[in-house]
């Protein structure tokens, strides 16, 4: 890992620090549990087409630390921790086949996301009902993919070149 | 955005709505006359509650917490809570079969159970 890289990344733990601060201020309340806009999954995509995959999975394991530390508690970590997990999981396997483009990653990232803390909501309960949320996470993952990853995008190219030099 | 992009949100939005329609046939499908509130917290039930009667109920949990439970016109509803996000506050009135509201900081579920116990008594006469 070069300088470049380690300053970039530090960088990125930050804006994704402070996106998840405006997202916990501004929580989306449509009656879902689970549901949530995923504004620090904006940095996790960028930080995945230009910093690389490893960074990436430390960046996002020292975000969910970060903010379920300042402003949580450890359940609340507990789902954040599965979300970004297996929506990490998903956008890394996505981007690898090579199929999909930045929007296609976020998508599965934000259904995903969703998904993640649902089955760990469905655990803590001990209740199976919350299934019956998962068409609206899907829906809800999809539309909030389909704009994280029109944004990622815009930013992605323009970063890009400061990695090139 | 590729083609490929384009068929997944295609294929995502279809399987969610497919799903959406045939839990909402099947849930208006197993909704009896003597469907019940049941409500638990933390897995532990707290209590069940007739559906067709109209109350209001306290859900008082050991730390001071509380969901207010309101019943009338057949539709469940949480109409007050204690919790930061008010989610279970905001979420539509129930009455369907397996249909929830979920207050997870309270960690307290009020589903709708069908009333299957009604239909077994009626088939033994």
């Amino acid at each position: 890992m070069n300088n470049r890289k380690i300053a970039f990344l530090g960088l990125f733990v930050a804006l994704a620090f402070v996106l998840s601060y405006i997202e916990y201020m501004l929580p989306l309340n449509i009656g879902i549990p689970g549901a949530k806009v995923g504004l620090a999954n904006l940095v996790v995509m960028v930080a995945l087409y230009t910093v690389g995959e490893k960074e990436t999975i430390s960046l996002s394991i020292i975000r969910v630390v970060l903010v379920g530390l300042t402003f949580g508690n450890l359940s609340m970590m507990l789902y954040s921790l599965a979300g970004a997990g297996l929506s990490l999981c998903a956008m890394l396997i996505a981007k690898r086949t090579g199929r999909f483009s930045v929007t296609g990653v976020s998508v599965l990232g934000g259904v995903f996301h969703n998904i993640g803390q649902i089955i760990v909501a469905m655990l803590v309960l001990e209740t199976e009902s919350l299934l019956y949320y998962l068409p609206f996470l899907i829906v809800i993952g999809t539309i909030t993919g389909v704009l994280i990853g029109f944004v990622a995008n815009l930013i992605t190219t323009r970063v890009k070149g400061v990695f090139k030099m | 955005m590729k083609k490929n992009d384009i068929i997944l949100i295609a294929v995502l939005l279809a399987a969610a709505l497919l799903t959406a329609v045939g839990m909402r046939i099947w849930q208006m499908n197993n909704t009896r006359d003597a469907a019940k509130v049941v409500v638990t917290i933390d897995g532990q039930v707290y209590g069940t509650y007739p559906l067709d009667e109209d109350r209001t109920e306290r859900i008082e949990l050991p730390d001071g917490s509380y969901n207010i439970l309101t019943i009338s016109d057949g539709y469940a509803d949480v109409t007050e809570a204690s919790c930061p996000d008010q989610i279970c506050v905001k979420h539509n009135h129930i009455k369907y079969s397996k249909e929830s509201i979920v207050c997870l900081p309270n960690k307290v579920v009020v589903t709708v159970e069908g009333g299957e116990d009604s239909e077994i008594d009626g088939a033994t006469f």
